[in-house]
């Protein structure tokens, strides 16, 4: 099957693959780049564990076709730490026990992402509706709802 | 948190420094930065992906199968059928002497549920693998099946499972879980109250965010790595060591962790059959389960029905309770003659009864295959249980908890399996309940105790 060629931004490196066209970002980020942090937890665009930051809107990677993403700016929440330092939500997350099995985690965060970097000062509903594409089946939506809280808390405090 | 360190303050012996105290998880900043490696994140060059074919119907004899045509398929590397498994007929609880085996990797001459895997294709991509599996040709004839427990148990219900030959589990107990406490009759006609009722649930799905599957790797030394998200590491190892005809010291079993299972993953189906693909094709494979086989072909927890009759004295004493119990195993044993088992023990519930029969049967239909699901075999009567006691309770004219308070079970007291009580807690928390949720119960009631005597 011919090849197609894709370019883009992850997570501010440069990346460029040879794909079958019709592979989706999900596959294309997960086997051909190495980043496994956007997980396939249904490959139909229900679940939200492969959502990713595509130019800034969230996106959910098992959807979108990887030859569509040239000259993309794509973020996950592999590249979210900077330099070691964890980011105020994955902080967030740690100290509220938002985890449990972890698989959803990725996902939630980077609809998390896409929230504050739109609302700095979310109301409770605002963080549920961001997080309403999202699915956690151990069940832990409260711990992650206020987690989410906490880290837009202690972003405002650092803008202050 | 609260911690309500007054509560059997006489008989700790530790000062609690850690109970109360949050710990870090251990796995979490693997989890917020997407490193924790899951079974699905290990890639090998070369790894083939494994596709299923799987029964249309619920019951029907297999006349022929025809792999031809999936075999000259682009991509295609291997095509796996019945015999192509050194122990086909295999069943998990063997292990802790729970025969006879009555379950195929790959179906032999017979499917017992719609979804039985059938044969197995290998190939070069998913959508390979899923194109081929459609060209595999196979010739049913569909045979009568029955789909509920009580149709199932009737003279001249269709035969499930040739392996048991009847359609419950024979314990050696006999054709059903008994326990025998007392007179369960002569409490009955002693008792002011009786009251008889039917309580019935469906099969669960666990619908863990993450599939099921496991990816296997054949190395340099003749053996083979599985890395799976099975629940029962050990279960695995051993039942794919039996499935194979290999030694376990051939075998490396990576695991533990999971994303999500509630018990849907202590099965052994995906291994065996991958580990065997790797055999036979010397390269890896990838065995994932897509969002429709979790929903449709993973074990549910078992449907369940519950019948009990109770007897209750006008000062609210149970003095007899009759309890049979149905467990919906589908057409396999796999844990469900255990989930079975533990209802016998579980159905008095925590509560002191002096007159006790109960028989629980575990029934083979033409349905999926049920199997774990937290607190299988006592999930479901807890539910049928306590809405019993609620019933009860407003047939006496009594309050519900003050109700529960005079039935409590206390250290020392028998159970009805002949294990005596202790480390009750059940008066403790109900006087806790009753504080938290601002529903007062009588003062003696409140100076109750599970392990002082004479309070």
């Amino acid at each position: 099957m011919a090849k197609v060629p894709v370019q883009f931004t992850l997570n501010g490196s440069e990346k460029a693959e040879f794909i079958e066209s019709g592979t989706t970002l999900l596959n294309a980020l997960r086997d051909k780049i190495g980043d496994t942090s956007p997980k396939g937890g249904c490959h139909q665009g229900t679940c939200g564990a492969c959502s990713v930051i595509i130019d800034g809107e969230l996106r959910l990677s098992c959807l979108t076709l990887a030859e569509t993403c040239n000259g993309a700016d794509i973020k996950t929440t592999a590249g979210l730490a900077e330099g070691g330092v964890l980011h105020p939500l994955q902080r967030a997350f740690l100290d509220a026990f938002a985890t449990q099995c972890g698989f959803c985690t990725p996902g939630m965060i980077m609809a998390a992402k896409v929230l504050l970097d739109r609302t700095p000062n979310p109301s409770r509903d605002d963080v549920v509706e961001a997080l309403s594409g999202n699915i956690c089946r151990c069940t832990g939506y409260e711990p992650i709802i206020q987690a989410v809280l906490t880290a837009a808390r202690a972003n405002s405090q650092n803008a202050a | 948190m609260e911690l309500r360190k007054d509560y059997f303050a006489d008989v700790r012996k530790d000062g609690l420094h850690e109970i109360g105290q949050p710990r870090p998880r251990l796995d979490s900043p693997g989890h917020v930065t997407g490193k924790t490696t899951y079974f699905a994140d290990r890639n090998f060059p070369g790894m083939l992906h494994l596709k299923m074919v799987r029964s249309p119907h619920h019951h029907a004899r297999i006349r022929s199968i025809d792999t031809s045509e999936a075999e000259k398929h682009p991509g295609v590397v291997r095509v796996l059928t019945a015999r192509d498994v050194p122990h086909n007929v295999y069943t998990i609880l063997i292990l802790i002497q729970v025969g006879p085996e009555d379950e195929t990797v790959l179906a032999d001459g017979k499917v017992r549920w719609k979804g039985e895997a059938v044969v197995a294709v290998l190939a070069e991509t998913e959508r390979a693998a899923q194109e081929a599996a459609a060209k595999v040709k196979v010739d049913y004839e569909v045979l009568p099946a029955v789909f509920d427990m009580e149709e199932a148990l009737k003279p001249g219900a269709p035969l499930v499972n040739e392996y048991h030959g009847q359609n419950y589990y024979l314990y050696d107990s006999g054709e059903c879980r008994k326990v025998r406490f007392g007179d369960v009759e002569a409490g009955f006609a002693q008792a002011d109250h009786i009251l008889e009722q039917s309580y019935q649930s469906s099969p669960i799905e666990h619908a863990p965010t993450e599939t099921t599957g496991c990816v296997v790797a054949p190395e340099g030394n003749d053996r083979f790595t599985c890395y799976t998200n099975t629940q029962a590491m050990f279960f695995t190892l051993d039942n794919a060591s039996i499935i194979l005809q290999m030694p376990g010291s051939k075998l490396h079993f990576v695991g533990g962790t999971v994303g999500g299972g509630f018990g849907g993953k202590v099965d052994v189906i995906v291994e065996p059959i991958a580990i065997l693909g790797a055999k036979l094709t010397g390269r890896p494979v990838s065995f994932v389960y897509s969002r429709e086989e979790e929903m449709q072909i993973s074990s549910p927890r078992a449907a369940e029905k519950v019948v009990i009759k109770d007897g209750a004295m006008k000062d609210g004493r149970i003095v007899a309770r009759k309890v049979t119990g149905y467990t919906d195993a589908g057409a396999y044993s796999r844990h469900s003659p255990y989930g079975a088992q533990k209802g016998a023990a579980h159905y008095p519930g925590p509560y002191t009864i002096p007159n006790v029969w109960i028989d629980t049967y575990c029934v083979y239909t033409n349905r999926t295959p049920s199997s774990a699901m937290r607190g299988f075999g006592v999930t479901i009567g807890d539910f049928a249980l306590e809405v019993q006691m609620d019933k009860l309770a407003r047939l006496i004219g009594m309050d519900p908890l003050e109700f529960r308070f005079i039935n409590a079970y206390r250290d020392g007291d028998m159970k009805a399996h002949r294990q005596p009580t202790e480390g009750a807690a059940l008066i403790e928390c109900m006087q806790e309940a009753s504080r938290a949720a601002n529903w007062p119960v009588a003062e003696k009631y409140m100076a109750m105790s599970s392990y002082r005597k004479g309070a």
